[in-house]
């Protein structure tokens, strides 16, 4: 089932294009991950669909962004319970000065939800579902900030999964980050996708092979090629995606 | 370059640099010592004004009077000796109350007999005071010299009344000054806290660039203006309206140097707030945005807590502005020293009453020392705030590490 689409979406950061013509298609339940080099736009695209980029004065959208068929920018359209849906996990993890508790609640907090069991219910299961449990479980009430650098990225990802989103959107979610964190991550990755549709940018070549199914590669604003990973890392048709997984230019 | 010249004007450098750090340490130092070597020495002193004595019938049991009391006698609120551990009322006797006892004769042309004429008066009547010049004491004097108490601690501290140049003995009780500092200062932070804060947030989460780009500079404008400037504009514009308002005897009240201390405060507590806020990792406000939040829940959950010890410091110096703030304050506040009941009594603060009185301190005297006291009460009240900025802030960079 489609889950996200673009259609000739344009983005200009005052009058610089930022994305050209990008159209794209996200299946329900699949890894995307968008690779290209720096300045290409790929966070740019990233947050178009949970319309991050409206905080951004002086920007233009034109084209369509679609979630489920809808059009996620048409008036009427409510921003707060759009970005309900999507969740967010940003290049470094960025816990909220809270305890750990606090901050798996906080987006069932900001929505109105007050029963008290029920946040203690869905905070625990987010956090196992992160694989977190076992060594947060004893101080659920210190600062988030007391945890290690992985340990608050899975923790920025529960935070995601706590108001349970159908989308999930990753902005280089292991870059800072050590390996074994970083492992830990691409499992969460291979876990979640039965449950969610994912959109991953990395740098990370490798990543991208390991945990995406398809891959899109931007280029200047431009998306180049895309298609399932296997293809886009075995027999890219175009030569300038060719050049940057083979690490020839980027 | 030579590497021998290199390294001389290198040490050279060091060497003034370390001097300069050193001549300011220690003058920070010295001002305090003197300030506080000046100030301590109050409490030496006696309250009586100096080269007069105060003398009572040998047969009287009162051996001390409390500059208070002194006073107190002198008004007439105390006409009797019970009140003071001895017996009958008090006859009060001063320098010129001598022609009632004797001629211009007995005292001699030049006042030669004047000490004689004055020991036999307090010999010879039991309930007397006396008050006179201590050239005038004779030199076997029959009375009893009453010392007069030093000014202590607790009327220094406790004492309801500010007249340092009241006759005989100066009244020296700084509580209205302390109270009045407080109460003006406590006001000012009320008033400008809540507005200072919002003006904060309005700037650092809410204003266009444009718009933030014109007021910043515009309110730090503010922090420039000189404090007469503000007094004027007090005197002229709040003081009136505050008249009229509240419908008031006067217009110089607390409330007005509140207002006035607000204004001067809130450049301080924008700023600093603002720049607290800014420094909310941008990242972190998405997230909380991403996560479904709107604005305001952003703002008062994530963007004020992650700010609040810088939100404390910038209150904090603002009350350390508002507190040690002269010139303003004493044009619009009425200066009476009294102990306030409300926020619309005239009032006088610790700065503005060294301002207005130094001047005419006699150099050494009792009241010259006293204002240094107050300086140094100002000074504790000050230190007490920085440090408490030290430490909050200080304990936010140990939470952060
Ligand atoms: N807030 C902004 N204002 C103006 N221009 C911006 C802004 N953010 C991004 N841009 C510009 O838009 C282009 C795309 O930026 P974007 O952040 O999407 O790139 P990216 O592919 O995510 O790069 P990276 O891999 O370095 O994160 C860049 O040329 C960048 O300079
Ligand atoms: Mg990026």
């Amino acid at each position: 089932m489609l889950k996200l689409e673009s259609k000739q979406v344009n983005f200009y950061y005052g009058s610089s294009p930022a994305l050209k013509d990008i159209n794209l298609e996200m299946e329900s339940n699949t890894v995307t991950a968008l690779i290209g080099p720096s300045g290409c736009g790929k966070s740019t695209y990233l947050r178009l669909f949970n319309r991050m980029n409206d905080l951004i004065d002086n920007t233009k959208l034109t084209g369509e962004v679609l979630i489920d068929g809808i059009d996620i920018y048409k008036k009427g359209i409510n921003v707060d319970t759009l970005r309900k849906m999507t969740g967010m996990v940003f290049q470094k993890p960025n816990p909220f000065p809270k305890s750990i508790f606090e901050n798996v609640a906080y987006g069932l907090r900001v929505n109105g939800i007050t029963d008290k069991q029920f946040i203690e219910e869905r905070v625990e299961t987010t956090i196992k579902q992160v694989v977190l449990w076992d060594e947060v479980k004893d101080k659920l009430k210190k600062s988030a900030f007391e945890l290690s650098g992985g340990q608050q990225q899975r923790l920025c990802i529960a935070r995601a999964l706590a108001i349970q989103p159908s989308v999930i959107l990753m902005d280089e979610p292991t870059s800072a980050l050590d390996p074994i964190s970083t492992s830990k991550v691409e499992e969460l990755i291979h876990e979640l996708k039965s449950k969610y549709t994912i959109v991953i940018v990395t740098h990370n070549m490798q990543q991208a092979a390991r945990v995406s199914d398809h891959t899109a590669f931007f280029y200047l604003g431009e998306l180049v090629e895309v298609g399932t990973t296997k293809k886009i890392f075995t027999n890219p048709t175009q030569e300038k995606t060719q050049n940057y997984i083979t690490g020839r230019f980027g | 370059m030579n590497p021998f010249f290199k390294k001389f004007s290198e040490k050279f450098i060091e060497g003034l640099l370390m001097i300069s750090g050193t001549v300011t340490s220690l003058t920070v130092v010295l001002i305090v010592f003197f300030l506080f070597k000046e100030g301590i020495s109050v409490f030496n002193k006696k309250a009586v004004e100096e080269g007069y004595v105060i003398a009572v019938n040998k047969s009287n049991k009162v051996n001390s009077i409390s500059p208070e009391d002194i006073k107190n006698i002198f008004d007439q609120k105390i006409t009797s000796w019970k009140d003071l551990g001895g017996k009958d009322s008090i006859i009060l006797f001063r320098l010129e109350d001598i022609s009632t006892y004797f001629t211009d004769e007995q005292i001699g042309e030049n006042f030669e007999r004047l000490p004689a004429c004055i020991s036999r008066v307090v010999d010879s009547i039991p309930q007397i005071f006396a008050f006179f010049p201590e050239k005038y004491m004779d030199k076997n004097f029959k009375g009893k010299e009453i010392e007069a108490g030093k000014i202590s601690f607790n009327t220094f501290f406790g004492g309801k009344e500010w007249f340092p140049t009241a006759q005989p003995a100066a009244q020296l009780g700084a509580k209205p000054l302390i109270l009045g500092t407080l109460w003006v200062s406590l006001g000012a932070i009320l008033l400008a806290l809540p507005l200072g804060l919002a003006a904060a947030i309005y700037m650092s989460e809410i204003a266009k660039d444009k718009v933030r780009r014109v007021m910043k500079p515009l309110i730090e404008l503010l922090a420039g203006i000189p404090s007469v400037v503000y007094g004027f504009f007090g005197l002229v514009v709040i003081v009136p309206a505050i008249q009229k308002l509240f419908n008031l005897p006067v217009g110089e009240t607390g409330l007005a140097g509140s207002i006035i201390l607000g204004i001067m405060a809130l450049p301080t507590i924008i700023t600093i707030s603002e720049d607290a806020m800014r420094n909310t990792p941008r990242s972190m406000k998405e997230a909380s945005l991403a996560l479904g939040a709107s604005k305001w829940q952003t703002i008062c959950r994530v963007v004020i807590p992650h700010s609040i010890s810088g939100i404390t410091a910038a209150a904090i110096l603002g009350i350390g502005r508002a507190i040690g703030e002269t010139m303003a304050v004493l044009m619009v506040t009425g200066n009476a020293a009294v102990i306030p009941h409300s926020i619309l009594e005239p009032m006088r603060t610790i700065p503005a009453t060294i301002a207005a009185e130094l001047g005419e301190a006699p150099n050494g005297g009792v009241h010259y020392k006293a204002l240094f006291a107050l300086g140094c009460i100002l000074f504790v009240m000050t230190l007490v705030i920085n440090l408490t900025v030290e430490f909050i802030t200080g304990s936010k960079k140990y939470k952060k590490h």
